[in-house]
């Protein structure tokens, strides 16, 4: 265990010396390469932050589109008019992400299984709907004129941050109470954890690292509109974390990564086979169920839904 | 000592309890026995805060437990071993017994010794997930899990539940021998005849009602309980 403590932050630092340096490298490399990298980190932080809700603490949210585009368009709007530096309003952008999840989850938390999710899937779609009617971040319009500030830098500062605390979360006293609560809540109950307190800690945290990941799409795409927020999105960080296995997180980080690159290997299909309609999406899709019928437990194995008596 | 007077409990408009009173004193080993769904388990339940009642009250020594939410009771020392053993199956041993001292802040190195020592299967498997245990072993992980939160009260629902017979004279003994260590014990027993050899006193609920009670050596000897219960 003391040994494991000591390797984290060694992880830490060589990840910062390394981060440092590629940024260093990076803007001599072909842009689109560029972007694809820039992604992959943001999906990082989406899945694995979402996948502290739904793969530690077993709580299925499909809101995690939601807050992430309350820590965009927030932390945009924070340097858009008011000029605040990037850092600050990233962190603002996650906290109040992190406050509606508070929010949320205090009366939806009571919820269980499929009723959460229709709960956090209504209230990602209230977002949505709000952002489209309001006119200081442009409504339907959508937000031009974010400043650029993402960088690779910023990105996988963050990753480093979301890979690092959920990681000290899972090993630590209070991340064995959330998993606990996933693997039976009566008994975690039984055993005098405050299961409803550690639910809505797991949404807060899942919460607050989604908007930390709006907030850096904000500023890579400079430009926002509410219709990136739907929830097919959430569907997209969900399929990420169920494919790489739910509660592993090296094991949803790597499938981050990998779902980001393949749709643009994929691109290539197109010439492979020589065709005027694009197979790109069927492949795609192709591959995802192949993927599940021969791990079902994700690439990295994370823990199996054991199937409820009552 | 636990004391339950007068509780009613409702599942919907199903009256489940009806003015349901016992009473535990410390160091005793009470049981509950019934047939299946007179209200043993909801009992339960009801002391350990997962379910309400409309009526009534339940104390622990000076604490109206009522009041409290099922952490908060189980900060109390009044820790129970839910039917069916639910174990974190995904955890390993280890982490299961971690968790049952979740809510400790003192060191656990002698508890979590002398719950090896009860059950020295469960320190070969240590390493192991729950999920991967035999029923038995399950329910020694269950026993030993609620032993590590130092329990003063320790609710045990059906612990012989789908158990080969030599290992519930087994998992019999050593809730005798935990007891013996000063926890007192509300036992939940299907097993009658069992349960009635052990227990210092017993109740007998039917229908949600407590319809006698009596040491554990009156009620194996008395006639109905003999014929509704121990088979004879």
């Amino acid at each position: 265990m003391e040994n494991l403590e000591r390797f984290r932050y060694i992880f830490f630092i060589f990840g910062l010396v390394i981060i440092y340096l590629v940024n260093i490298i990076l803007p001599y490399i072909n842009p689109y390469y560029f972007q694809i990298i820039i992604f992959a980190g943001i999906n990082i932080v989406l899945a694995v932050s979402l996948n502290v809700i739904n793969g530690l603490c077993g709580q299925f949210s499909l809101g995690h589109a939601g807050f992430m585009a309350v820590g965009a368009y927030f932390s945009s709007f924070l340097t858009f008019y008011y000029k605040v530096p990037f850092p600050l309003a990233l962190i603002a952008g996650g906290v109040l992400a992190g406050l509606i999840g508070l929010g949320v989850g205090v009366p939806t938390l009571r919820l269980r299984g499929d009723y959460l999710a229709i709960a956090t899937l209504g209230m990602g779609e209230i977002i949505r709907v709000i952002l489209f009617n309001l006119d200081i971040v442009g409504g339907a319009r959508g937000f031009p004129g974010i400043p650029k500030y993402t960088s690779f830098f910023w990105v996988y500062l963050v990753v480093m941050f979301v890979l690092v605390s959920s990681y000290s979360l899972l090993k630590s006293p209070q991340g064995r109470a959330i998993l606990s609560i996933r693997e039976d809540e009566i008994a975690s109950e039984a055993m005098g954890v405050n299961t409803t307190r550690f639910k809505i800690f797991a949404f807060i945290f899942g919460a607050f690292w989604a908007g930390v990941a709006g907030g850096l799409w904000a500023h890579y795409l400079q430009f926002l509109h509410p219709s990136s927020f739907t929830f097919m999105k959430s569907v997209e960080v969900l399929v990420m974390i169920v494919l790489g296995g739910l509660g592993s997180i090296s094991g949803v980080a790597i499938s981050a990564v990998f779902l980001t690159i393949l749709p643009e290997l994929l691109r290539y299909a197109k010439v492979l086979f020589n065709t005027t309609v694009d197979p790109r999406m069927v492949i795609y899709s192709l591959l995802l169920i192949l993927t599940m019928l021969l791990r079902p437990q994700g690439l990295l194995g994370g823990y199996r839904r054991k199937v409820k008596e009552q | 000592m636990l004391k339950v007077e007068g509780i009613d409990v409702y599942y919907g408009v199903i009256r489940a309890l009806k003015e349901v009173s016992l009473s535990v004193n410390d160091g005793e080993i009470v049981t509950l026995i019934g047939a299946n769904g007179a209200g043993k388990t909801t009992t339960l339940k009801t002391i350990s805060g997962l379910i309400r009642p409309r009526k009534g009250k339940i104390t622990f020594n000076d604490y109206d437990l009522t009041k409290m939410a099922p952490h908060e009771i189980a900060s109390l020392g009044i820790l129970q071993v839910p039917e069916g053993r639910r174990v974190f199956g995904n955890l390993t041993v280890m982490e299961n017994l971690l968790m049952g001292a979740y809510l400790r802040k003192d060191d656990i190195s002698k508890d979590l010794e002398w719950v090896f020592s009860l059950f020295p299967r469960l320190k070969e498997r240590q390493k192991q997930k729950a999920g991967t245990l035999s029923g038995g072993e399950q329910q020694m992980l269950a026993i030993a899990r609620a032993l590590m939160g130092k329990p003063r009260v320790m609710l045990l629902d059906e612990p012989s539940l789908g158990l080969a017979p030599l290992l519930v004279l087994n998992i019999f003994e050593t809730i005798q021998e935990i007891n013996k260590q000063g926890v007192t014990i509300l036992l939940v027993e299907q097993n009658a005849y069992m349960a009635l050899q052990i227990a210092h006193r017993a109740y007998v609920i039917e229908t949600g009602r407590v319809v006698m009670e009596g040491t554990g050596r009156e009620l194996l000897n008395n006639e109905a309980v003999k014929k509704a219960y121990l088979g004879g």
